[in-house]
């Protein structure tokens, strides 16, 4: 367990006393730990049930039958292996999605925080304002849009929407801001170097927990997308995850068709691991971009 | 930490040039593809009326005249500025806590809390809302166990006067980690210098919070409002989701979005479910640049 | 006629096909009634194959998918569940709105049909030999796609009404099964108060069910001529299924389950939802999705609004149906008549599908069809009864889609609250007539 004192990430760092250790706190945030945690325990202790057991068993304990295994190995096999390809294009959709997103957020930060440019104040403004209208409405125009262009119910459809993350913007315009000083543009400049080259070898380092907040960010955001796939693809072939498993709850609603719940509650334990794998190793740097910068003192 | 960047006192002059643009023109370029292109043409369709019989036609302002006297509109309007009004301030309040509990580091196994409360961040709408929608029911899930369990009859989740706060604590749950770890952040970076000096003063821990911790995580509660807000009066996925498990509890106008939905995908209303969107995006922006305003003026600096 | 002769045909009819393939991308709105279309051109367009796209969610099909392209060699059908129901009417709203991206075939249930059918968005078939099949398909599924005009899909399959029960539930607690209405609500009644966890049935609101029993009951809320349409639930047959059903909401006879939620699947296993008025396509559902009610569950003949009756209505079922602006519509055509009106028929009912053609449900054969399920019962008998007696005259709106939409929000209120269920359905007759006279429809 972490030591008495603070764990160090910047040196010199320290709190000069520290309070003793309340149980008393430690079991009220234990509450919200529980509230956060039992869904995830719900879905977990579920998985390895049969569709049966899901209909006869109390929810949070286990069945009789213990099927974990056999609902992974249905899961992948089922409706010849289909979870594998949507396991596939959710992993397209993010790499470049959320890579393509975290690019243009770094460019877009790093040029609003480090430039005096006309337009500027307004940039983010537009951004902010954009992002106000509901989507969901806008789904339309951006379908009829889409299909002009032929890029309905292909990989691109759900790509290039992703791209944008207002959100990443704006911690890369305030990290950017934070993180890179002054003199070492100037430097880079009187050195006679491009913009391009100052930002790709001499601020990246500087930036890297940002961007890895971004791509962590815009990861999830990708990983997660529901509505805009749902009205672009109509193509199961393309679908990614979340518009796959929601297809398999449908399919429990249709004349003839087969309820599969045990698929969906393994499918959605399937889908969420990786991102809290990717989560859970990658604390170290995400923590410290969000607190977006140091200090300076 | 959050702030804007306006509001930091050391600032060397920069060079005013277009040098800027060519780093933000990617992000702009595909912004005006992806946002711009498809709001000037919902503005497009938001003045003209397709029917079903009669075809196309230019109706200039009708489409924002019916919308201001819609009263489904407006009860779905009323409706999220319910929920925004009760679910944002819980929810950023119980982060807060959460935040504030962890940064005082009296907590046993700090990191395994900020880890764990994260997680559900992690996790899509649609098996959020899936396993809570399996949890609520009443007969056979969560609720249906605990009741058989211990022999009482909790109230349905899914019952009309239940179902906004039982979406309201989906969404809760969804999200208290992710604002959580951004005030946690925030916390993270206040200079030692000032709890010294604190010390020194002989202020207790609650004073510590009040004077140093909270003004200095104003800038990512301001941020983690307005995208909260924005967020509220978009609320789309968990009714979506729950619709069909509580179709009498979660009408077509639910929402904004969700009406604006239903208008374009079950009723071919397109031109007056761009109207429908346009003024919940301008109702948005009013509310996000005033709280904004506010939020920049008690900064002071 | 030698091989050389018969080539060249076939090229000619190929590049004939694929000219019009490339052209009839512009124009969405031409329902092609004007052309004709004859079987041997089909024949022809079947030979020289090509590419079809199928938009459904029937699982059958996938079976007559591969009996098809076996039949005709040339020919390859990519199978898309696109959606079920709604989802599916969304998309191919779009898809006509963005003019790219139909299908050539896509499967269409009979509520919806008549406002594809009035949008000219589908095909009218009657120019391809469609008009002679009157007589292959019951009559039920017939009067749906022969609407406004024209035979806009073929029927694939049909939903004639029925009552499934578990009978163990109800020898337990000594019910006879309903022959009357009136009897399903005493029925109703006795059962819960043996048991209050039991419900005769569950219903939070159901567009289709609500239709499909004032239809039997003789009643006609829906009446269209061209694009005139009037909207009343005050005639006797609406109301007297209002009244009945009014009983079930008031008493809290009803288990307030969303059909179809995994609640539902439950219920109907441990038997806390005894019986099931529905279409004659539920025992596959049953089968495949309750399983631990197997052997437990009978059918018997709908009850009836009049003693002694034999009234009966069709619950959902689907049409195969061309859009408009589908590239290679004989191909199509002829995919679709092997699905529905050949050799497809009998592939489907092997797999469990209710089939929608006559000679299916004359066929000895079919209904000596012992139901393990039911405990050996012949329960196509009762189905095949059932789909001769559906009641004329029945029609839906052309903005069907729509109306079932907004239905739990107008109608859905009388289950939650004090409503009755008459204002509730005029709350939802008001509903629809904004939405027609909005889409320039004049509705009374």
């Amino acid at each position: 367990m972490t030591p008495a004192l603070t764990r160090v990430r910047r040196p010199g760092i320290t709190r000069v006393r520290r309070p003793g250790r309340s149980l008393t706190l430690t079991a009220l945030t234990g509450i919200v730990l529980v509230y956060s945690l039992v869904p995830l325990i719900w879905l977990l202790v579920n998985a390895t049930k049969s569709q049966q057991g899901l209909f006869s068993s109390f929810g949070l304990w286990f069945a009789d039958d213990f099927a974990l295994w056999d609902n992974v190995v249905e899961t992948l096999r089922y409706d010849d292996g289909i979870f594998l390809r949507w396991l596939g294009n959710t992993l397209l959709y993010v790499l470049a999605g959320a890579g393509g997103a975290t690019l243009l957020a770094t460019l877009g930060g790093y040029g609003l925080a480090k430039f005096d440019f006309v337009g500027r104040r307004a940039v983010f403004a537009i951004v902010i304002g954009a992002v106000a209208v509901p989507g969901t409405a806008l789904a339309v125009p951006t379908f009829l849009m889409f299909s002009r262009l032929g890029l309905t119910n292909t990989p691109w459809a759900v790509i290039i929407p992703s791209l944008i993350t207002p959100f990443g913007l704006y911690l890369m315009w305030v990290f950017a801001a934070e993180a890179i000083p002054d003199e070492l543009l100037e430097a880079a400049r009187c050195d006679g170097a491009s913009e391009l080259r100052t930002l790709f070898q001499i601020c990246l380092p500087l930036l890297a927990p940002g961007i890895v907040t971004v791509l962590l960010f815009s990861m999830v955001a990708t990983w997660n997308n529901y509505f805009l796939p749902l009205i672009m693809l109509k193509d199961p072939d393309w679908y990614p995850l979340t518009l796959g498993l929601d297809a398999w709850n449908a399919q429990a609603a249709t004349a003839g068709g087969q309820p599969v719940f045990h698929l969906v509650i393994t499918g959605s334990l399937l889908t969420i691991l990786p991102l809290l794998a990717a989560f859970l190793l990658l604390q170290r740097y995400w923590q410290s971009g969000l607190a977006a910068g140091g200090v300076k003192e | 930490m959050l702030t804007a960047p306006q509001a930091r006192p050391r600032r060397l002059p920069r060079r005013r040039s277009l040098a800027g643009w060519q780093f933000v023109a990617p992000f702009m370029l595909v912004f005006a593809l992806v946002f711009i292109a498809p709001i000037g043409y919902a503005i497009h369709l938001s003045l003209y009326r397709r029917q079903l019989i009669g075809g196309n036609s230019f109706v200039g302002l009708d489409n924002y005249q019916r919308a201001l006297t819609d009263p489904q509109f407006w009860s779905a309007l009323g409706r999220v500025a319910v929920f925004l009004a009760v679910q944002v301030p819980i929810m950023l309040f119980l982060a807060l806590l959460v935040a504030l509990a962890i940064d005082s580091g009296r907590l046993y196994g700090r990191s395994f809390f900020r880890v764990a409360i994260f997680l559900p961040y992690a996790v899509p709408a649609v098996v959020a809302t899936l396993m809570w929608g399996f949890m609520y029911g009443t007969r056979f899930g969560l609720v249906g166990n605990i009741n058989d369990a211990l022999g009482v009859t909790l109230p349905d989740p899914l019952h009309p006067d239940l179902v906004l706060l039982s979406i309201g604590n989906i969404v809760t749950w969804e999200f208290v980690g992710y604002n959580m770890v951004i005030f946690y952040s925030a916390l993270r970076v206040v200079p030692t210098s000032l709890y010294e000096a604190a010390e020194v003063d002989g202020a207790g821990q609650l004073r510590v919070i009040r004077a140093i911790k909270l003004p200095a995580i104003r800038g990512a509660l301001v941020i983690a409002t307005i995208f909260s807000i924005i967020g509220s009066f978009q609320l789309f996925n968990e009714p979506s989701i729950l619709q069909h498990l509580a179709p009498n509890a979660i009408t077509t106008y639910f929402t904004p979005n969700l009406y604006a939905y239903s208008l374009s995908f079950s009723g071919q209303q397109y031109n007056y479910s761009a109207t429908v969107a346009i003024v919940m995006g301008l109702v948005t922006m009013a509310v996000a640049y005033l709280v904004q305003l506010r939020g920049i003026r008690e900064e002071g600096r | 006629m030698n091989g050389t002769t018969v080539r060249a045909v076939a090229v000619a009819a190929a590049a004939t096909l694929a000219l019009a393939g490339c052209g009839s991308g512009d124009d969405p709105t031409d329902s092609a009634g004007d052309e004709q279309v004859s079987a041997a051109d089909v024949q022809a367009a079947l030979e020289a194959g090509g590419e079809l796209t199928v938009w459904a969610w029937e699982p059958t099909l996938a079976e007559v998918v591969t009996g098809f392209q076996a039949a005709y060699p040339n020919v390859t059908v990519e199978l898309v569940n696109a959606g079920t129901g709604d989802d599916q009417y969304t998309a191919l709203q779009n898809a006509i709105a963005a003019g790219d991206g139909l299908p050539d075939v896509a499967q269409i249930e009979y509520y919806a049909l008549p406002q594809f059918a009035l949008a000219g968005s589908v095909t009218d078939l009657t120019g391809y030999g469609a008009g002679d099949l009157a007589d292959t398909f019951t009559p039920g599924p017939w009067s749906s796609v022969n609407t406004g005009g024209g035979v806009h899909g073929l029927p694939m399959d049909s939903g004639p009404m029925a009552l499934f029960y578990n009978q163990e539930v109800f020898d337990e607690h000594g019910i006879d099964v309903p022959a009357t209405w009136d009897e399903y609500v005493d029925a109703a009644r006795e059962l819960h108060r043996a048991d209050p966890q039991v419900y005769i049935t569950n219903d939070v609101g159901d567009a289709g069910f609500t239709t499909s029993l004032i239809w039997q009951s003789g009643g006609q809320p829906f009446q269209v001529d061209g694009t005139e349409v009037t909207i009343d639930f005050t005639d006797d047959g609406s109301a007297r299924f209002a009244d009945t059903w009014q009983q079930l909401i008031s008493e809290d006879l009803l288990a307030p389950v969303s059909s179809w939620s995994d609640q539902w699947y439950q219920g109907l296993a441990d038997g806390t939802i005894a019986s099931l008025a529905t279409g004659a396509w539920m025992p596959a559902n049953l089968i495949s999705g309750v399983a631990d009610g197997a052997g437990k569950w009978r059918v018997a003949p709908l009850p009836q609004w009049d003693a002694g009756g034999t009234a009966s209505a069709e619950n959902g079922g689907s049409s195969l149906a061309v859009p408009s602006a589908a590239a290679n519509k004989a191909l199509a055509y002829g995919f679709i008549e092997y699905a529905n009106a050949g050799d497809g028929v009998q592939i489907r009912v092997d797999g469990g599908a209710f089939p929608a053609t006559t000679a299916q449900l004359q066929s000895p054969e079919f209904l000596g069809t012992e139901f393990a399920y039911f405990g050996g019962q012949q329960a196509n008998e009762i189905f095949a009864e059932s789909a001769g007696n559906v009641v004329d005259g029945w029609s839906y709106l052309p903005f069907q889609v729509y109306a079932n939409s907004v239905f739990n929000d107008t109608v859905g209120q009388a289950y939650v609250s004090d409503t009755p269920l008459t204002e509730a359905l005029n709350a939802w007759r008001d509903t629809c007539v904004s939405y027609g006279t909005d889409q320039g429809f004049t509705v009374s």
